[in-house]
């Protein structure tokens, strides 16, 4: 690895300070189960890393009648061990559940998968889905932004030199809600998703009728998506096979996938309409109180 | 060149110091300034976990942790882990089950067995499977991997019955 200085700030004024002064040549550093491969295999080049551990904004976990605040820095095991997030952000918790082996687990946050912004980044669909806003420090205070227009491009996001992200916030979910995310993958774990799909959906109290849904699709288009066209046809339907069919074949129009090493763009749109109905079945499942046995792999 | 630190960690339970530039990984600092060499390098990028070690009682692959981020930390690596000059039961397990042949990915699952244990006394075959998956073999086929580590969650369980 190239030579770097090290810095760990304790509080974000001091953070953001030094970001600006090294703005061409900085980067933050979180779990590093990104970036310190990165450094050594010289796809980024920054000399002064910044590590975020030590703030306390970025370790928040906080769930209440507002919502969750989820520190950009919290790992992903943490999440996964929140009974709050199991209860009412499930989709969340599924995504930490297979980043990785239990050892990249105990690193990598959910703030460094967003902000790597690969396009098959795990958590990001489930992010989307559970309506999460970013929250950005920056020299001139606060931003937020919608987690659907955080990334831009493969490995481009919304961040401007100096800035960082600090935590991302979910609204508190209405009763009979519920989430989930599901990527397919050729093995049972440790590998990149052909396709992920997360669903996020609020049931009539009865449990009969769709009355908000938001679906989002990883791995088939430059950045995660919002596939808005295919939440809407969700919403008013009874929940019947139909429904959750309709949503599914409008999510496949939605998905934009290449062709690479791990499936041609016409498998990943196949795939994207049936992960989007066992995803959305699930998220039912959970809405109506019932526990979910999808182990990733089986 | 980057000004070199002093990192202040406790390794095994001895407090140790040790000298690093910024750049160099735990794993690096481990093998080649405290020339503690039962912690191996596979892969060097987070995929293989031969390099895994115990962080502050969390497993983590120390390739992909730099030697800085140390500071303060509770450290544990195989030399740690059997007791004077007798092995621990995840280690006699591994030897008594065949569960290694080159042996180079065998500190990684170690570590990482003892802590699946430390959170779960009590796995189930798919559970060992899935938590030893960030760990890779490619002498083994796993198989005798798993029944060692069947075997050691076993006899510790034993052992903890006959000490009550
Ligand atoms: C073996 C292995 C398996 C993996 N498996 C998966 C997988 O299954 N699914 C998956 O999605 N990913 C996977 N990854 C990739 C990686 O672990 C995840 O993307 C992880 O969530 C990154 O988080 P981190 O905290 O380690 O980020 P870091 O590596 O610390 O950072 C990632 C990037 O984000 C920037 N950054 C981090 N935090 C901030 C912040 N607060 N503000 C601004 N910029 C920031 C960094 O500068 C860097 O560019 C895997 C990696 C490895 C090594
Ligand atoms: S050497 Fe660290 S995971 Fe392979
Ligand atoms: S024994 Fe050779 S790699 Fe596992």
């Amino acid at each position: 690895m190239h030579e770097i200085d090290y810095e760990s700030p304790t509080s974000l004024a001091d953070a953001v300070a030094i970001l600006q002064k090294n703005r061409e040549s900085v980067r933050c550093l979180a779990g590093g189960t990104d970036l310190i491969d990165h450094l050594r295999t010289g796809r980024i080049d920054a000399r002064q890393i910044v590590d975020v551990k030590k703030l306390p904004e970025l370790q928040i976990l906080e769930a209440g009648p507002e919502g969750l605040r989820l520190g950009a820095a919290v790992c992903c095991r943490s999440v996964c061990a929140h009974a709050a997030i199991q209860q009412d952000y499930t989709a969340l918790a599924d995504s930490g559940a297979i980043i990785g082996g239990i050892q990249i687990q105990n690193r990598a946050s959910l703030g460094g998968n967003l902000c790597n912004s690969g396009p098959a980044a795990d958590s990001i669909p489930s992010m989307v889905a559970l309506s999460g806003i970013c929250v950005i420090a920056g020299p001139d205070g606060l931003r937020e932004v919608p987690v659907e227009k955080f990334c831009v491009a493969p490995g481009k996001n919304v961040l401007k030199p100096g800035e960082l992200l600090v935590e991302i916030r979910f609204p508190k979910p209405a009763a009979h809600s519920g989430s989930h995310y599901r990527r397919f993958i050729p093995r049972n774990e440790m590998d990149i998703a052909v396709v992920g799909v997360a669903a996020a959906v609020t049931l009539s109290a009865d449990g009969s009728q769709f009355v908000a849904g938001r679906i989002s699709l990883g791995a088939v288009g430059p950045t995660p998506l919002l596939a808005e066209e295919a939440s809407t046809k969700l919403i008013g339907k009874p929940v019947n096979d139909d429904a959750i069919a309709a949503a599914a074949a409008a999510a496949r129009e939605l998905a934009a996938p290449i062709s690479d090493m791990r499936g041609t763009a016409d498998y990943r749109k196949h795939l994207t309409e049936v992960l989007t109905r066992r995803v959305l079945s699930a998220a039912v499942t959970r809405a109506r109180g019932g526990k979910v046995d999808h182990r990733p792999g089986w | 060149m980057a000004k070199k630190r002093i990192v202040s960690t406790t390794i095994n339970g001895d407090v140790t110091e040790f000298l690093c530039e910024p750049r160099q990984t735990l794993l690096e600092v481990l093998r080649d300034t405290l020339h503690l060499t039962g912690t191996k390098e596979g892969c060097g990028n987070g995929n293989c976990g031969s390099c895994t070690i115990s962080m502050n009682g969390r497993p983590v692959t120390s390739c992909l942790v730099l030697a800085v981020e140390a500071e303060g930390a509770d450290l544990r690596t195989i030399e740690g882990v059997a007791r004077g000059s007798a092995l621990d039961e995840v280690q006699q397990a591994f030897l008594e089950e065949a569960a290694l042949q080159c042996g180079i990915c065998t500190p990684g699952f170690i570590m990482q067995t003892e802590a699946l244990l430390a959170e779960n006394p009590d796995p189930t075959e798919e559970e060992v499977r899935f938590y030893l998956a960030g760990n890779l073999c490619r002498c083994t086929g796993y198989d005798k991997i798993v029944r060692a580590v069947l075997s050691a969650a076993r006899k510790r369980r034993m052992t903890a019955e006959a000490a009550k």
